[in-house]
Protein backbone atom coordinates (compact mmCIF):
# COMPACT_ATOMS: atom_id res chain seq x y z
CA UNK A 1 0.00 0.00 0.00
CA UNK A 2 1.34 3.39 -0.84
CA UNK A 3 1.35 6.41 2.16
CA UNK A 4 -0.23 9.03 -0.43
CA UNK A 5 -3.14 8.78 -1.25
CA UNK A 6 -4.44 8.52 -5.13
CA UNK A 7 -7.81 9.43 -4.46
CA UNK A 8 -8.64 12.34 -2.27
CA UNK A 9 -11.48 13.99 -1.74
CA UNK A 10 -11.98 17.53 0.35
CA UNK A 11 -15.00 19.34 1.69
CA UNK A 12 -17.17 17.80 -1.50
CA UNK A 13 -20.98 19.41 -1.66
CA UNK A 14 -22.99 18.16 -5.14
CA UNK A 15 -26.55 20.37 -4.73
CA UNK A 16 -29.33 18.85 -7.11
CA UNK A 17 -31.49 21.59 -7.16
CA UNK A 18 -32.47 22.25 -3.99
CA UNK A 19 -31.66 18.91 -2.63
CA UNK A 20 -28.09 18.64 -1.21
CA UNK A 21 -26.88 15.29 -1.85
CA UNK A 22 -23.06 15.71 -0.93
CA UNK A 23 -22.63 18.32 2.24
CA UNK A 24 -18.70 17.96 2.78
CA UNK A 25 -17.18 14.73 1.97
CA UNK A 26 -14.08 14.51 2.95
CA UNK A 27 -12.04 10.93 1.89
CA UNK A 28 -8.55 9.32 1.24
CA UNK A 29 -7.97 6.38 -0.94
CA UNK A 30 -4.34 4.59 -1.27
CA UNK A 31 -2.66 3.11 -4.24
CA UNK A 32 -3.01 -1.19 -3.17
CA UNK A 33 -6.14 -0.16 -1.12
CA UNK A 34 -9.76 -0.97 -1.36
CA UNK A 35 -12.52 1.49 0.26
CA UNK A 36 -16.03 -0.22 0.49
CA UNK A 37 -18.42 2.71 0.73
CA UNK A 38 -21.68 2.13 2.37
CA UNK A 39 -24.99 3.97 2.68
CA UNK A 40 -28.50 3.84 2.36
CA UNK A 41 -30.49 4.44 -0.93
CA UNK A 42 -29.80 8.17 -2.08
CA UNK A 43 -27.13 8.98 0.39
CA UNK A 44 -24.69 9.70 -2.69
CA UNK A 45 -22.82 7.18 -3.36
CA UNK A 46 -23.18 6.88 -7.04
CA UNK A 47 -22.86 10.39 -6.89
CA UNK A 48 -19.90 10.62 -5.46
CA UNK A 49 -18.55 7.83 -7.91
CA UNK A 50 -19.79 9.94 -10.37
CA UNK A 51 -17.79 13.14 -9.44
CA UNK A 52 -14.52 11.07 -9.02
CA UNK A 53 -15.10 9.54 -12.69
CA UNK A 54 -15.68 13.05 -13.86
CA UNK A 55 -19.17 12.35 -15.42
CA UNK A 56 -20.65 15.12 -12.92
CA UNK A 57 -19.49 18.12 -11.65
CA UNK A 58 -19.49 18.86 -7.68
CA UNK A 59 -21.20 22.11 -6.50
CA UNK A 60 -18.06 22.96 -4.06
CA UNK A 61 -14.86 21.40 -2.87
CA UNK A 62 -12.17 19.46 -4.60
CA UNK A 63 -11.52 15.75 -5.84
CA UNK A 64 -8.32 14.67 -7.42
CA UNK A 65 -6.59 11.63 -8.94
CA UNK A 66 -3.12 11.15 -8.89
CA UNK A 67 -2.81 15.01 -7.77
CA UNK A 68 -4.75 15.96 -10.77
CA UNK A 69 -8.29 18.22 -10.43
CA UNK A 70 -11.47 15.99 -11.41
CA UNK A 71 -12.79 18.92 -12.99
CA UNK A 72 -9.84 20.81 -14.45
CA UNK A 73 -7.90 18.04 -14.96
CA UNK A 74 -11.14 15.67 -16.06
CA UNK A 75 -8.95 14.80 -19.59
CA UNK A 76 -5.63 13.83 -17.85
CA UNK A 77 -7.85 12.27 -15.02
CA UNK A 78 -9.99 9.94 -17.17
CA UNK A 79 -7.40 7.45 -18.73
CA UNK A 80 -5.80 6.62 -15.18
CA UNK A 81 -9.56 5.39 -14.30
CA UNK A 82 -11.19 2.21 -14.81
CA UNK A 83 -15.20 2.77 -14.09
CA UNK A 84 -17.49 -0.29 -13.73
CA UNK A 85 -21.02 1.09 -13.45
CA UNK A 86 -24.28 -0.31 -12.96
CA UNK A 87 -24.60 -1.19 -16.67
CA UNK A 88 -21.86 -3.56 -18.11
CA UNK A 89 -21.20 -1.07 -21.40
CA UNK A 90 -21.78 -3.51 -23.77
CA UNK A 91 -23.31 -3.50 -26.96
CA UNK A 92 -25.25 -6.87 -27.20
CA UNK A 93 -24.88 -7.22 -30.90
CA UNK A 94 -21.34 -7.22 -31.01
CA UNK A 95 -18.97 -9.79 -29.95
CA UNK A 96 -16.73 -10.11 -26.49
CA UNK A 97 -14.25 -9.70 -28.69
CA UNK A 98 -15.54 -6.95 -31.04
CA UNK A 99 -16.56 -5.43 -27.68
CA UNK A 100 -13.16 -5.18 -26.02
CA UNK A 101 -11.62 -4.14 -29.39
CA UNK A 102 -13.84 -1.17 -29.83
CA UNK A 103 -13.79 0.11 -26.40
CA UNK A 104 -9.58 -0.35 -26.25
CA UNK A 105 -9.89 1.70 -29.55
CA UNK A 106 -11.78 3.97 -28.41
CA UNK A 107 -10.10 4.71 -25.03
CA UNK A 108 -6.77 5.43 -27.03
CA UNK A 109 -5.36 1.84 -26.52
CA UNK A 110 -2.90 0.17 -28.73
CA UNK A 111 -4.15 -3.16 -27.91
CA UNK A 112 -3.58 -6.11 -30.30
CA UNK A 113 -4.56 -9.41 -31.06
CA UNK A 114 -2.81 -11.14 -28.30
CA UNK A 115 -3.45 -8.00 -25.76
CA UNK A 116 -7.44 -8.97 -26.23
CA UNK A 117 -7.13 -12.59 -26.39
CA UNK A 118 -5.15 -12.15 -22.57
CA UNK A 119 -7.81 -9.98 -21.64
CA UNK A 120 -10.61 -12.21 -22.47
CA UNK A 121 -9.01 -15.37 -21.22
CA UNK A 122 -8.22 -13.58 -17.97
CA UNK A 123 -11.63 -12.87 -17.50
CA UNK A 124 -12.88 -16.82 -18.67
CA UNK A 125 -14.48 -15.75 -21.79
CA UNK A 126 -11.86 -17.05 -24.35
CA UNK A 127 -14.19 -19.68 -25.53
CA UNK A 128 -17.17 -17.40 -25.83
CA UNK A 129 -15.33 -14.61 -27.46
CA UNK A 130 -17.03 -14.88 -30.70
CA UNK A 131 -20.18 -15.20 -29.31
CA UNK A 132 -22.59 -12.29 -29.44
CA UNK A 133 -22.67 -10.53 -26.11
CA UNK A 134 -26.32 -10.70 -26.75
CA UNK A 135 -26.25 -14.41 -25.42
CA UNK A 136 -24.13 -13.81 -22.28
CA UNK A 137 -25.95 -13.68 -18.35
CA UNK A 138 -25.28 -10.75 -16.19
CA UNK A 139 -22.65 -12.17 -14.75
CA UNK A 140 -20.62 -12.58 -17.88
CA UNK A 141 -21.11 -9.54 -18.90
CA UNK A 142 -19.62 -8.31 -15.57
CA UNK A 143 -16.67 -9.69 -16.56
CA UNK A 144 -16.56 -8.59 -19.87
CA UNK A 145 -16.85 -5.24 -18.22
CA UNK A 146 -14.18 -5.98 -15.75
CA UNK A 147 -12.22 -7.22 -18.76
CA UNK A 148 -12.32 -3.88 -20.25
CA UNK A 149 -11.21 -2.06 -17.17
CA UNK A 150 -8.12 -4.74 -16.97
CA UNK A 151 -7.24 -3.90 -20.57
CA UNK A 152 -6.56 -0.11 -19.60
CA UNK A 153 -4.61 -1.26 -16.56
CA UNK A 154 -6.03 1.83 -14.30
CA UNK A 155 -4.39 3.27 -11.17
CA UNK A 156 -7.87 3.67 -10.03
CA UNK A 157 -11.09 1.80 -9.80
CA UNK A 158 -14.49 2.94 -9.51
CA UNK A 159 -17.18 0.31 -8.60
CA UNK A 160 -20.33 0.79 -8.83
CA UNK A 161 -21.83 -2.50 -6.86
CA UNK A 162 -19.90 -4.67 -8.74
CA UNK A 163 -21.19 -8.10 -6.90
CA UNK A 164 -24.64 -7.30 -7.57
CA UNK A 165 -26.18 -10.11 -10.25
CA UNK A 166 -23.27 -12.47 -9.52
CA UNK A 167 -23.57 -16.12 -8.45
CA UNK A 168 -21.40 -17.22 -5.56
CA UNK A 169 -18.62 -18.40 -7.98
CA UNK A 170 -19.05 -15.26 -9.97
CA UNK A 171 -18.33 -13.39 -6.47
CA UNK A 172 -15.67 -15.16 -5.71
CA UNK A 173 -13.70 -15.11 -9.09
CA UNK A 174 -14.40 -11.14 -9.02
CA UNK A 175 -12.58 -11.01 -5.66
CA UNK A 176 -9.97 -12.29 -6.80
CA UNK A 177 -9.32 -10.49 -9.48
CA UNK A 178 -10.07 -7.01 -7.06
CA UNK A 179 -7.39 -8.62 -4.68
CA UNK A 180 -4.84 -8.79 -7.88
CA UNK A 181 -5.49 -5.19 -9.08
CA UNK A 182 -4.90 -4.29 -5.33
CA UNK A 183 -1.42 -6.42 -4.89
CA UNK A 184 -0.97 -4.26 -8.40
CA UNK A 185 -0.87 -1.16 -6.82
CA UNK A 186 -4.60 0.29 -7.99
CA UNK A 187 -6.76 2.05 -5.52
CA UNK A 188 -10.39 0.34 -5.41
CA UNK A 189 -13.42 2.72 -4.27
CA UNK A 190 -16.40 -0.13 -4.10
CA UNK A 191 -19.78 0.99 -3.29
CA UNK A 192 -21.85 -2.04 -1.96
CA UNK A 193 -24.94 -2.60 0.31
CA UNK A 194 -23.49 -6.09 1.37
CA UNK A 195 -22.66 -6.33 3.96
CA UNK A 196 -21.42 -10.26 3.49
CA UNK A 197 -18.18 -11.81 2.08
CA UNK A 198 -18.48 -9.34 -0.73
CA UNK A 199 -16.87 -7.19 1.47
CA UNK A 200 -13.34 -9.26 2.05
CA UNK A 201 -12.02 -7.70 -0.27
CA UNK A 202 -12.09 -3.69 1.18
CA UNK A 203 -9.62 -2.76 3.57
CA UNK A 204 -11.26 -0.17 4.82
CA UNK A 205 -15.12 0.67 5.32
CA UNK A 206 -16.85 4.32 4.99
CA UNK A 207 -20.48 4.93 5.64
CA UNK A 208 -21.61 7.92 3.86
CA UNK A 209 -24.69 9.29 5.44
CA UNK A 210 -26.79 13.03 5.86
CA UNK A 211 -24.35 13.87 2.58
CA UNK A 212 -20.67 13.80 4.70
CA UNK A 213 -18.89 10.41 5.61
CA UNK A 214 -20.16 9.09 9.19
CA UNK A 215 -17.88 6.65 9.49
CA UNK A 216 -14.42 5.76 7.94
CA UNK A 217 -12.48 2.81 10.22
CA UNK A 218 -10.49 -0.30 9.04
CA UNK A 219 -12.34 -3.34 8.11
CA UNK A 220 -9.71 -5.35 10.25
CA UNK A 221 -11.55 -8.07 12.16
CA UNK A 222 -14.92 -6.90 11.85
CA UNK A 223 -17.81 -9.52 11.08
CA UNK A 224 -21.19 -8.98 9.07
CA UNK A 225 -23.07 -8.54 12.07
CA UNK A 226 -20.60 -5.90 13.67
CA UNK A 227 -20.52 -3.95 10.22
CA UNK A 228 -24.73 -4.12 10.05
CA UNK A 229 -24.43 -2.89 13.53
CA UNK A 230 -22.21 0.05 12.61
CA UNK A 231 -24.25 0.78 9.36
CA UNK A 232 -27.13 0.77 11.37
CA UNK A 233 -26.06 3.08 13.93
CA UNK A 234 -24.93 5.54 11.39
CA UNK A 235 -27.30 5.47 9.12
CA UNK A 236 -30.67 4.90 10.62
CA UNK A 237 -31.39 2.00 8.27
CA UNK A 238 -32.56 -1.34 9.84
CA UNK A 239 -33.56 -3.87 8.31
CA UNK B 1 -4.11 9.11 -36.32
CA UNK B 2 -5.93 8.42 -33.23
CA UNK B 3 -8.19 10.50 -33.81
CA UNK B 4 -9.45 8.84 -37.32
CA UNK B 5 -9.25 5.11 -35.53
CA UNK B 6 -11.42 6.25 -32.92
CA UNK B 7 -13.62 8.04 -35.71
CA UNK B 8 -13.71 4.70 -37.56
CA UNK B 9 -14.14 2.34 -34.37
CA UNK B 10 -17.75 4.25 -33.95
CA UNK B 11 -19.02 4.22 -37.26
CA UNK B 12 -17.71 0.52 -37.62
CA UNK B 13 -19.33 -0.46 -34.33
CA UNK B 14 -22.42 1.84 -35.43
CA UNK B 15 -22.98 -0.15 -38.88
CA UNK B 16 -21.81 -3.50 -37.23
CA UNK B 17 -24.71 -3.34 -34.94
CA UNK B 18 -27.07 -1.74 -37.40
CA UNK B 19 -26.30 -4.52 -39.56
CA UNK B 20 -27.05 -7.50 -37.09
CA UNK B 21 -30.21 -5.96 -35.38
CA UNK B 22 -31.73 -3.96 -38.42
CA UNK B 23 -33.66 -2.26 -35.83
CA UNK B 24 -33.18 1.82 -37.55
CA UNK B 25 -33.31 -0.22 -41.12
CA UNK B 26 -36.49 -2.07 -40.59
CA UNK B 27 -38.23 0.42 -39.02
CA UNK B 28 -37.03 3.20 -42.01
CA UNK B 29 -37.68 0.46 -45.13
CA UNK B 30 -41.39 -0.12 -43.49
CA UNK B 31 -42.13 3.23 -42.81
CA UNK B 32 -40.37 4.48 -46.29
CA UNK B 33 -42.82 1.76 -47.79
CA UNK B 34 -45.87 3.52 -46.07
CA UNK B 35 -45.81 7.00 -47.14
CA UNK B 36 -44.95 5.86 -50.62
CA UNK B 37 -48.32 4.02 -50.16
CA UNK B 38 -49.94 7.44 -48.57
CA UNK B 39 -48.38 9.68 -51.94
CA UNK B 40 -49.58 6.96 -54.46
CA UNK B 41 -52.96 6.95 -53.06
CA UNK B 42 -53.11 11.42 -52.72
CA UNK B 43 -51.39 11.80 -56.14
CA UNK B 44 -52.82 9.39 -58.17
CA UNK B 45 -51.86 8.77 -61.74
CA UNK B 46 -52.13 12.84 -63.00
CA UNK B 47 -48.51 13.17 -64.67
CA UNK B 48 -48.64 16.80 -64.45
CA UNK B 49 -49.88 16.94 -60.94
CA UNK B 50 -47.14 14.68 -59.96
CA UNK B 51 -43.98 16.52 -61.98
CA UNK B 52 -45.12 20.00 -59.77
CA UNK B 53 -45.08 17.99 -56.59
CA UNK B 54 -42.25 15.42 -56.70
CA UNK B 55 -39.62 17.15 -55.75
CA UNK B 56 -40.95 18.01 -52.77
CA UNK B 57 -42.66 14.86 -51.75
CA UNK B 58 -39.46 12.95 -52.58
CA UNK B 59 -37.38 14.91 -49.89
CA UNK B 60 -40.32 15.14 -47.69
CA UNK B 61 -39.90 11.08 -47.90
CA UNK B 62 -36.26 11.79 -47.17
CA UNK B 63 -36.49 14.11 -44.00
CA UNK B 64 -39.09 12.04 -41.97
CA UNK B 65 -37.31 8.87 -42.63
CA UNK B 66 -33.90 10.63 -41.59
CA UNK B 67 -35.43 12.02 -38.60
CA UNK B 68 -36.45 8.26 -37.52
CA UNK B 69 -32.95 7.48 -38.10
CA UNK B 70 -31.47 10.86 -36.28
CA UNK B 71 -33.53 10.50 -33.12
CA UNK B 72 -32.06 7.11 -32.63
CA UNK B 73 -28.54 8.22 -32.18
CA UNK B 74 -27.71 8.59 -29.08
CA UNK B 75 -30.85 6.49 -27.96
CA UNK B 76 -28.82 3.68 -29.10
CA UNK B 77 -26.11 4.01 -26.06
CA UNK B 78 -28.33 4.52 -23.54
CA UNK B 79 -30.26 1.44 -24.41
CA UNK B 80 -27.07 -0.14 -23.75
CA UNK B 81 -25.49 1.65 -21.09
CA UNK B 82 -23.09 2.72 -23.09
CA UNK B 83 -23.65 6.96 -22.78
CA UNK B 84 -21.01 7.22 -19.72
CA UNK B 85 -18.26 5.17 -21.72
CA UNK B 86 -18.61 7.65 -24.57
CA UNK B 87 -18.57 10.64 -22.31
CA UNK B 88 -15.29 8.93 -20.16
CA UNK B 89 -13.40 8.25 -23.28
CA UNK B 90 -10.10 10.50 -23.49
CA UNK B 91 -9.15 12.83 -26.63
CA UNK B 92 -11.07 15.04 -28.32
CA UNK B 93 -14.74 14.12 -28.46
CA UNK B 94 -15.31 15.05 -32.04
CA UNK B 95 -14.01 11.74 -33.36
CA UNK B 96 -17.08 10.43 -31.61
CA UNK B 97 -18.92 12.75 -33.86
CA UNK B 98 -17.49 11.59 -37.16
CA UNK B 99 -18.02 8.45 -36.57
CA UNK B 100 -21.78 8.80 -35.98
CA UNK B 101 -21.94 11.32 -38.78
CA UNK B 102 -20.76 8.60 -40.90
CA UNK B 103 -23.14 5.51 -39.27
CA UNK B 104 -25.82 7.78 -39.87
CA UNK B 105 -24.49 8.99 -43.01
CA UNK B 106 -24.31 5.15 -44.61
CA UNK B 107 -27.76 4.32 -42.93
CA UNK B 108 -29.72 7.41 -44.65
CA UNK B 109 -27.79 7.15 -48.14
CA UNK B 110 -29.08 3.60 -48.18
CA UNK B 111 -32.88 4.28 -47.37
CA UNK B 112 -33.10 6.95 -49.56
CA UNK B 113 -30.96 5.25 -52.56
CA UNK B 114 -34.32 2.39 -51.57
CA UNK B 115 -37.12 5.27 -51.38
CA UNK B 116 -35.54 6.21 -54.25
CA UNK B 117 -35.44 3.37 -56.22
CA UNK B 118 -39.35 2.45 -54.97
CA UNK B 119 -40.79 5.85 -56.73
CA UNK B 120 -39.17 5.15 -59.82
CA UNK B 121 -41.40 2.15 -59.77
CA UNK B 122 -44.43 3.24 -57.70
CA UNK B 123 -44.40 6.23 -59.76
CA UNK B 124 -43.31 4.93 -63.17
CA UNK B 125 -40.77 7.84 -63.81
CA UNK B 126 -37.93 8.22 -65.86
CA UNK B 127 -34.87 9.59 -64.06
CA UNK B 128 -32.64 8.57 -66.34
CA UNK B 129 -30.56 11.72 -67.35
CA UNK B 130 -31.38 13.22 -63.93
CA UNK B 131 -29.67 10.66 -61.93
CA UNK B 132 -25.99 11.45 -61.66
CA UNK B 133 -27.36 15.21 -60.76
CA UNK B 134 -29.81 13.70 -58.48
CA UNK B 135 -27.30 11.80 -56.87
CA UNK B 136 -25.07 14.56 -56.05
CA UNK B 137 -27.74 16.70 -54.70
CA UNK B 138 -28.69 13.95 -52.49
CA UNK B 139 -25.11 13.18 -51.13
CA UNK B 140 -24.94 16.65 -50.31
CA UNK B 141 -28.32 17.02 -48.57
CA UNK B 142 -28.15 14.20 -46.96
CA UNK B 143 -24.60 14.96 -45.34
CA UNK B 144 -26.52 18.57 -44.21
CA UNK B 145 -29.40 16.73 -42.56
CA UNK B 146 -27.01 14.31 -41.08
CA UNK B 147 -24.33 17.09 -39.80
CA UNK B 148 -27.02 19.07 -37.60
CA UNK B 149 -29.53 15.69 -36.79
CA UNK B 150 -26.23 14.09 -35.30
CA UNK B 151 -25.37 16.91 -33.21
CA UNK B 152 -28.54 17.81 -32.47
CA UNK B 153 -29.35 14.21 -31.10
CA UNK B 154 -26.92 14.18 -28.36
CA UNK B 155 -27.94 17.54 -27.52
CA UNK B 156 -31.28 15.75 -26.64
CA UNK B 157 -30.74 12.79 -25.78
CA UNK B 158 -30.97 13.34 -22.50
CA UNK B 159 -33.79 15.70 -22.36
CA UNK B 160 -37.22 14.38 -21.34
CA UNK B 161 -40.14 14.89 -24.54
CA UNK B 162 -36.66 14.62 -26.84
CA UNK B 163 -38.98 13.18 -29.55
CA UNK B 164 -40.67 16.40 -29.69
CA UNK B 165 -37.47 18.96 -29.29
CA UNK B 166 -35.56 17.07 -31.84
CA UNK B 167 -37.27 17.73 -34.95
CA UNK B 168 -38.42 21.10 -33.78
CA UNK B 169 -34.96 22.31 -33.15
CA UNK B 170 -33.38 20.27 -36.30
CA UNK B 171 -36.08 21.44 -39.05
CA UNK B 172 -35.83 25.51 -38.57
CA UNK B 173 -31.90 25.17 -39.25
CA UNK B 174 -32.19 22.71 -42.29
CA UNK B 175 -34.19 25.26 -43.99
CA UNK B 176 -31.07 26.17 -46.41
CA UNK B 177 -30.50 22.67 -47.17
CA UNK B 178 -34.36 21.61 -47.63
CA UNK B 179 -34.76 25.05 -49.79
CA UNK B 180 -31.75 24.07 -51.94
CA UNK B 181 -32.53 20.20 -52.20
CA UNK B 182 -35.92 20.97 -53.33
CA UNK B 183 -35.50 23.47 -56.22
CA UNK B 184 -32.09 21.67 -57.45
CA UNK B 185 -33.99 18.15 -57.56
CA UNK B 186 -36.87 20.00 -59.09
CA UNK B 187 -34.47 22.03 -61.47
CA UNK B 188 -33.15 18.14 -62.64
CA UNK B 189 -36.37 16.48 -62.84
CA UNK B 190 -37.50 19.23 -65.50
CA UNK B 191 -34.34 18.02 -67.22
CA UNK B 192 -32.11 21.04 -66.49
CA UNK B 193 -28.48 20.32 -66.37
CA UNK B 194 -26.61 19.77 -62.86
CA UNK B 195 -24.62 23.23 -63.94
CA UNK B 196 -28.09 25.20 -65.01
CA UNK B 197 -28.69 24.58 -60.47
CA UNK B 198 -25.05 25.15 -59.68
CA UNK B 199 -26.19 27.84 -57.22
CA UNK B 200 -28.51 25.78 -55.22
CA UNK B 201 -25.50 23.08 -54.99
CA UNK B 202 -23.10 25.95 -54.14
CA UNK B 203 -25.61 26.95 -51.40
CA UNK B 204 -25.58 22.96 -50.23
CA UNK B 205 -21.77 23.12 -50.26
CA UNK B 206 -21.34 25.59 -48.00
CA UNK B 207 -24.38 25.00 -45.51
CA UNK B 208 -22.62 21.24 -45.30
CA UNK B 209 -19.34 22.70 -44.61
CA UNK B 210 -20.62 25.08 -42.17
CA UNK B 211 -22.90 22.68 -40.52
CA UNK B 212 -19.96 20.07 -39.91
CA UNK B 213 -17.39 22.43 -39.16
CA UNK B 214 -19.41 23.89 -36.89
CA UNK B 215 -20.74 20.36 -34.75
CA UNK B 216 -17.09 19.15 -34.61
CA UNK B 217 -16.10 22.15 -32.73
CA UNK B 218 -18.77 22.18 -30.68
CA UNK B 219 -19.67 18.70 -30.13
CA UNK B 220 -17.46 18.28 -27.18
CA UNK B 221 -18.94 20.92 -24.98
CA UNK B 222 -22.60 19.88 -25.92
CA UNK B 223 -21.49 15.85 -24.83
CA UNK B 224 -19.69 17.09 -21.62
CA UNK B 225 -23.13 19.14 -20.75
Amino acid sequence: MTLDPIVRVSDLRKVFGFVRVLDGVSLDVRGGEAVALLGANGAGKTTLLKILATLVRPTRGTATIAGHDVVRAAETVRPLLGVVAHGAWVYDDLTARENLKFWSTLGGLHADADDLAAALAGVGLDRVADARVRTFSAGMKRRLSLARVMLGRPRVLLLDEPFAGLDQRAKKWLEERLEALKAGGAALLMVTHSFGRELGVADRLAVLAGGRIALDTPRGSLGPDDIQRLYAVHTEDTP
Amino acid sequence: MSWARRALAVAWKDLAVERRSKETLNALVFFSLLLLFVFQFTLGSDRERLAAVLPGVLWLGFVLSALLALGRTFLVEREHDCWEGLLLAPGDKSAIYLGKLVGNLALMLLVETLVLALFIVFFDIDLGRAMPGLLVVMLLGTLGLAAVGTLFAAMTANVRARELLFPVLLLPVQVPVLLATVKATEGLLLGEPLAAVAHWVKLLVAADTVYVIVSLLTFDVVLEG
